[in-house]
């Protein structure tokens, strides 16, 4: 469904898009994920083809960002980062509006929209600045999906959302594919992976990896332990001290540690408690894709 | 010792009680991290013990000054840091630090001294003359930290630090956290990002206005029997 072959774009010395590659199959969830400065934005709107790429291809479908822009332009759906709606129409008035701009009408594709505008009904008399952060959300989903568009390409839609509508928006996503719609959608958190069938990690212009979520966490090739203390910072130096560890850095309540050849937990808490520290938690643990985020970076 | 002693506070605006009778206690160096989706009562409670706004009712000391009486003392005494506005954009790295400095009325020799020590903590040393937006993201980020901590606050409250930034640099930033709250700063994180509470010592969970849940990420997430803290939230919020 879309095809990125060595796309570059760089806005006067600083490169956003360093030759980015990767293909999107049709009915994919696919998920963009890297943190704020990372590319993003630039790739989804060389793909709306709101933005000329300074090198490189991308097609949709058969079509070519740069030469077929009016296809795309009526046969994708997009969903940009900031509030995109209008604020002084009503919620009604602005998927009426966004339906007649495609030439439709809220009846004919109402069914694809039915799961997500009902939550919303009750205030189609409201004005959409008057909304909450997730009606928001819902209301521009609801009118970038308003002319059954065959892709849908959204910049970040959960950032600043709570992890109540969150959930709910995600759940959205995946009734998708029930009716073929391909979704690129980006985001900057990270456990947000786990919901796509494959994702791209992007930091730097660069595109770090392509996988499932999966492959991507059995791609990470050190061993990893976590642990846990009560002196977290003393117990950071502690374990960068030893000649153990090849990363040491902390991960939410515990300390991420990476090394080369396996380590007896039992020989980490003995090299420890050289050091005085003792009543100290050590397992070995399962990455996440942020573990294997940090490695690709360094 | 106690940094933040909160009891019984309430905010009403007109007949909506933003915040609703909120008791807590916050320990000198510890790491706090505040939750609740928007319009919670978070940033209305934050307001409150920041100075910037008045309670209905209840009591508060902040940095062990009364919230009611001596709010300059308050303001003094406490640092700030947000994801939206921390830094001017259009000053240096130098003038960013000079001007939060004198603005919390430290001494010249002061401002000099510690300029050097943040430069080098921080590897600006060469980048001090730059505008701060020229900056990457994430060097502006510990960068706005070390401001809100120049003038070596009690408290330091920090309003969501670290979203958006990528996962080395995030960390980078936890470990400077973690190193204020070691020299005694008592650091109240608020957040909605989960995985951001789960750095803290302890959370508290807030949803209508009312405290609902507080302990460590641990402790709620065993007494949920869940395993992460996003799940704790979701079935709070339900």
């Amino acid at each position: 469904m879309i095809q990125i072959e060595q796309i570059s774009k760089s806005y006067n010395a600083h490169a956003a898009l360093k030759q980015a590659s990767f293909k999107v199959d049709r009915g994919e969830l696919f998920g963009l994920i890297g943190p704020d400065g990372a590319g993003k934005t630039t790739l989804i709107r060389i793909l709306m083809t709101l933005l000329l790429p300074d090198s490189g291809k991308a097609h949709i479908g058969q079509w070519d960002v740069v030469k077929d822009y009016r296809k795309i332009r009526q046969h994708v759906g997009y969903m940009p980062g900031n509030f995109s709606l209008y604020r002084d129409l009503t919620v009604e008035e602005n998927l009426r509006f966004f339906a007649s701009v495609f030439g439709t009408n809220i009846k004919t594709h109402y069914h694809l929209i039915k799961p997500i505008y009902e939550q919303i009904e009750p205030f189609k008399n409201r004005r959409a600045e008057k909304l909450s952060g997730g009606m928001k959300q819902k209301l521009a989903l609801s009118c970038s999906l308003i002319h059954r568009p065959e892709l849908l390409l959204l910049d970040e839609p959960t950032t600043g959302v709570d992890a109540v509508s969150r959930q709910e928006f995600w759940q959205m996503l995946g009734t998708m594919k029930e009716h073929g719609i391909t979704v690129l959608v980006s985001t900057p958190y990270m456990e947000e992976a786990d919901l796509c069938d494959r994702v791209a990690l992007i930091q730097n212009g660069e595109i770090l990896e392509v996988a499932s979520p999966k492959n991507i966490v059995d791609h990470f090739s050190s061993h990893l332990y976590r642990i846990k203390g009560k002196e977290r910072l003393g117990l950071i130096n502690a374990l960068r001290s030893l000649s153990l560890f090849t990363k040491v850095y902390p991960f939410g309540e515990y300390i991420h540690c990476t090394s080369d050849e396996a380590v007896e937990p039992v020989v980490i808490s003995q090299q420890l408690g050289q050091l005085g520290m003792d009543e100290i938690v050590i397992e070995a643990a399962l990455p996440g894709i942020e573990d294997r985020f940090i490695e690709l970076m360094a | 010792m106690d940094s933040i002693i909160i009891d019984q506070l309430t905010k009403k605006f007109g007949s909506f009680t933003a915040v609703d009778k909120v008791s807590l206690r916050i320990q000198k160096g510890e790491i706090f991290g505040l939750l609740g989706a928007n319009g919670a009562g978070k940033t209305t409670l934050i307001k409150i013990l920041t100075g910037l706004s008045g309670a209905s009712s209840g009591k508060a000391t902040v940095a062990g000054f009364d919230i009611h009486r001596h709010v300059e003392k308050v303001k003094m005494n406490i640092g700030y840091m947000s994801q939206k506005f921390s830094l001017y954009e259009d000053l240096t790295v130098r003038e960013n630090i000079q001007l939060f400095g004198g603005i919390y009325g430290v001494s010249s020799d002061y401002i000099k001294t510690k300029t050097t020590l943040v430069l080098d903590q921080l590897g600006l040393q060469d980048s001090a003359k730059k505008l701060v937006k020229s900056l990457p993201l994430g060097w502006r980020q510990k960068l706005a930290f070390s401001v809100a901590i120049f003038h070596e606050p009690k408290i330091v409250f920090l309003d969501e630090p670290t979203s958006g930034v990528d996962p080395i640099t995030r960390r980078q930033f936890w470990e400077m956290i973690y190193a204020a709250a070691s020299q005694g700063i008592t650091v109240l994180v608020t957040t909605h990002y989960m995985d951001e509470a789960s750095y803290c010592d302890r959370i508290a969970i807030m949803n209508a206005g009312k405290m609902e849940a507080l302990g460590s990420p641990g402790e709620l997430k065993a007494a949920y029997q869940v395993d992460h803290i996003e799940d704790v939230f979701i079935h709070i919020v339900r």
